[in-house]
């Protein structure tokens, strides 16, 4: 067999730990090769290395069989590797053909750039493997998944024959994780050899060959895909069983916590985002609300949570009408609230994780006195939520949130809005981004906040999130409620068809 | 990557580089570089080297001249604390001074109590003053950092305005203030030598510990910093983002009003027309850089940048130069500047300490 990349015995440690542990990674030409492991597993590192960021403590790389030393990225490219990073590296007011020829602008007479000919090659290669892609487009006029695609297009305009995805679906609708997939397959079938970095089970069944599992900077085992079921490779990777099968109590519906009335909501961008929701969510009840990105969702919430103004309509929540309430006035009547950019909105990224903890409620007796902060209360507090949802850091309530993994941070926000014991909890894209691990003791603790009769708004763009852990389910496009269903009369066929904007009667009987 | 040690130890490696640069300088220059160190020593002690006797008029001008660049440093502080660059501090500077002087002069208060009055004033002024970038940026976006510009040029042209019109005033300056509303203390003029050192210590004082309860320990202090560092995390949180705005460019416009205060109560006594920025306000930038935008980092920072201003005069009485104080100074901010080259080389050398070790 030839392999396109090994890594032999490699081993980096950083300060205080080994990220990678004599790590053997053998790629076989052409093939798809998948890299899984929960956040932290050592999975970037060791793609950093072969991309020249990091350089291995010991051990050696082969490409195409010969030893190599990748000293910094341009080395990487020059033998042939190239990187779509997660967080996509594009100037977004150039337009595609600028930012994939930049860093290899071809010259054409008097040292002038040659665009002309760059962009016929682009069209060119975009063509050959049914990208789409209009080369005179600016970055920032294009969705995520085409931004991608650009991504991938700069790899091969620079004759990467090895290419590396890092965490490619994290960003992208179902729609555009699909077709991504389809796009890698080709790439493969093209004769590329591809390295996906991924902790997405279903995805690497679709479309990888082999896969390898890494643990605590550890190689556990490389397996071949097609004689390897789901829950073999996710126990692999999280060292136990793994549960995601939520086993749901039945329903004990009380009053309505949510009333959602003819609601309108102006994007910032000036027109209808969302054209007239009407919705409710009673206590005891998950309602599920799927959609593609942008369909409105965003501006549904920051209107019910009270960041964005409406332009009509009403929101009550547990009977009371606060439409035009403040935000804190919401917080404080019993909203909860996790957000979809834990970065942005979430967490105070640069205050200690004891300073996050408090933050709805700093100007409570228990926090604060006439105004001065009341630290040993604070401590004390941090400490028992820290305990109770497990969540983990380097220096316990002191940490910096900043430097604490995804996972945790997520578990931090899930502490503090849970701790609330709000009777309406807005949950948004809550498992975005995580392990395995780290998703199944979310939807535990969401399920368990509907057991004790809570009310909880969920949205996701993740189908199989709604599908689990929904009671009801509720489909937006364009801003409309397309219908509603029970969960147990939804199929992924019929959802997927009313997120594309078909109403489907006949799942209209409701609750 | 950034831990407590690091916050001390940049700065301190930025002012070593700092006096380097100007060491350098005076060697290439073939000047005597111990000539830098006398004067420095003389500004900061009053010892004159081969010489007996202190002259306490020095470390009494030391304060004087530090007094008001930790009161700016402490402005621009808490509004970067806030998320703010607050660059129109000069201008609140200026317009404390012209409140501080025109209600000494015109409002006339026979006990020793007018001086704390006098002093509000000014602090008032300036709020104010910050209050229009504030409100600016808060209703239309407009960054506080422009119209902060613009209006200290409006501060500065007004200020001289009225200094001249004021009962009394020559071309060049205003008559003195009563001694009530002055920081003034015979006590202090006689034990340092005739220098003009005055009370306004005690504001200082005040003010820097004002200054860390505030932003570390109230809930208020609370609020500004989750604004500054994330407005939208602070504002879905249930915060008023727009009141701790524009609150805290007041308070900011408040320390810069007061050390505009001390300037007239306490360094000169009288109001001076100038078409020329005295620059406390833009030294702040400096202080507050050096000293990390906290109370202690600031108090330091003002004692070097004032140490090296008061040091200017000394070292052109030596034949050196008086620009190497301004060399030095702005070696010492750009190091501050370029922290992160500072730290790169302190992770480096750790780091082949480290390996050396194993």
């Amino acid at each position: 067999m030839e392999y396109a990349i090994e890594m032999l015995n490699v081993t980096k440690e950083f300060p205080g730990i080994k990220a990678n542990d004599n790590i053997t990674l053998q790629v076989e030409k052409g093939g798809i090769h998948a890299l899984l492991g929960e956040n932290g597993a050592g999975k970037s590192t060791l793609m950093s290395i072969l991309f020249g960021l990091y350089s291995p403590t010991s051990g050696t790389i082969k490409v195409n069989g010969k030893e190599v030393l990748i000293t910094n990225p341009n080395v990487a490219n020059d033998l042939g590797i190239g990187m779509v990073h997660q967080h996509f590296k594009l100037v977004e007011n150039f337009t595609v053909t600028e930012n994939i020829i930049l860093g290899r602008e071809p010259k054409g007479k008097f040292k002038t750039i040659d665009l002309k000919s760059s962009r016929e090659r682009i069209k060119k290669i975009s063509e050959l493997y049914g990208f789409k892609v209009d080369p005179d487009a600016k970055i920032e006029d294009l969705t995520v998944g085409m931004q991608q695609k650009v991504e991938i297009l700069k790899m091969l305009y620079r004759d990467a024959d090895i290419l590396i995805f890092d965490e490619p679906t994290a960003v992208l609708t179902p729609q555009e994780i699909e077709e991504l997939l389809e796009i890698i397959k080709n790439l493969a079938h093209e004769g590329k050899t591809v390295l996906l970095i991924t902790h997405k089970l279903k995805e690497i069944k679709a479309c990888a060959t082999k896969c390898s599992i890494l643990r605590r900077g550890k190689l556990i085992k490389t397996v071949d895909v097609a004689t390897t079921t789901e829950a073999t490779m996710s126990e692999l990777m999280v060292g136990r069983k793994v549960d995601l099968n939520i086993v749901k109590k039945p329903l004990s519906l009380g009053k309505n916590m949510l009333e959602i009335k003819d609601l309108v909501v102006t994007s910032n961008r000036g027109f209808d985002a969302v054209k007239g929701v009407s919705l409710h969510v009673k206590a005891g009840e998950i309602l599920g609300l799927a959609g593609i990105d942008g369909n409105g969702q965003s501006e549904l919430i920051n209107a019910l949570t009270g960041l964005a103004p409406i332009k009509s309509g009403s929101i009550i929540i547990d009977g009371k009408d606060v439409t035009n309430e403040s935000i804190k006035t919401r917080f404080d009547i019993g909203m909860g609230h996790i957000p979809e950019d834990r970065h942005k909105y979430g967490l105070i990224l640069d205050f200690s994780l004891k300073e996050n903890f408090i933050i709805h409620d700093f100007e409570e007796s228990a926090f604060s006195h006439h105004g001065i902060l009341n630290y040993s209360n604070i401590d004390q507090y941090a400490n028992r939520l820290i305990e109770e949802f497990d969540v983990r850091s380097g220096q316990g309530k002191n940490t910096l949130t900043r430097s604490m993994s995804g996972g945790n941070q997520q578990k931090a926000i899930i502490a503090r809005e849970l701790d609330r014991s709000p009777k309406l909890l807005i949950v948004v894209q809550p498992t975005r981004g995580l392990d395995v691990g780290a998703i199944e003791y979310i939807h535990k603790r969401i399920e368990a906040e509907r057991e004790s009769g809570k009310a909880v708004l969920l949205v996701s763009f993740e189908l199989d999130e709604i599908m689990s852990l929904s009671d009801r389910i509720a489909v937006i496009h364009s801003g409309k409620i397309m219908g509603e269903m029970n969960a147990k009369d939804a199929t992924e066929n019929k959802l997927g068809l009313m997120m594309a904007g078909t109403e489907v009667t006949e799942g209209n009987a409701n609750v | 990557m950034y831990n407590k040690k690091e916050k001390i130890l940049v700065p301190l490696i930025a002012v070593v580089l700092g006096v380097l640069l100007g060491i350098i300088i005076l060697v290439v220059s073939n000047r005597d570089f111990m000539v830098l160190f006398s004067s420095l020593l003389k500004g900061l002690t009053g010892i004159t080297l081969g010489k007996a006797g202190i002259n306490l008029r020095y470390p009494g001008e030391l304060m004087v001249t530090t007094m008001p660049l930790i009161l700016g440093g402490l402005s621009i502080g808490f509004a970067y604390r806030c998320g703010m660059f607050n660059i129109g501090s000069e201008g609140q500077v200026i317009m404390g001074s012209l409140a501080a002087c025109c209600f000494g002069i015109l409002v006339p208060i026979p006990t020793r109590f007018a001086a704390v009055v006098v002093l509000l004033v000014g602090a008032l002024a300036g709020a104010l003053w910050a209050f229009i970038p504030g409100i600016l940026k808060t209703k239309f976006n407009i960054s506080e950092v422009v119209s902060g510009i613009m209006l200290n040029y409006s501060g500065m042209f007004i200020a001289s305005y009225f200094y001249k019109i004021l009962p009394g005033s020559t071309t060049t300056r205003t008559v003195d203030l009563p001694v009530n509303a002055t920081l003034k203390s015979d006590f202090f003029y006689n034990i340092t030598n005739y220098s003009r050192l005055n009370w306004g210590f005690l504001v200082v004082i005040v003010c820097v510990i004002l200054y860390w309860f505030i932003i570390e320990k109230t809930t208020f202090g609370y609020k500004l910093r989750a604004t500054g560092f994330n407005k939208f995390g602070a504002k879905f949180a249930g915060i008023k983002t727009d009141r701790a705005t524009i609150l805290s460019l007041m308070i900011s416009g408040a320390l810069a009003g007061l050390a505009g205060a001390l300037l007239i109560q306490g360094t000169f006594g009288y109001g001076r027309v100038s078409l020329a920025f005295d620059n406390v306000g833009f030294d702040g930038i400096a202080v507050a850089l050096v000293g990390g935008c906290n109370a202690i980092g600031v108090v330091l920072g003002g004692f070097l940048f004032g140490l090296l201003k008061i040091t200017q005069p000394l070292l052109q009485t030596s034949g050196v130069p008086r620009e190497i104080g301004d060399i030095i100074s702005a070696a010492i901010v750009y190091f501050v500047a370029i922290q992160y080259v500072i730290l790169y080389f302190i992770h480096k050398k750790r780091k082949t300490k480290g390996e050396s070790k194993e």
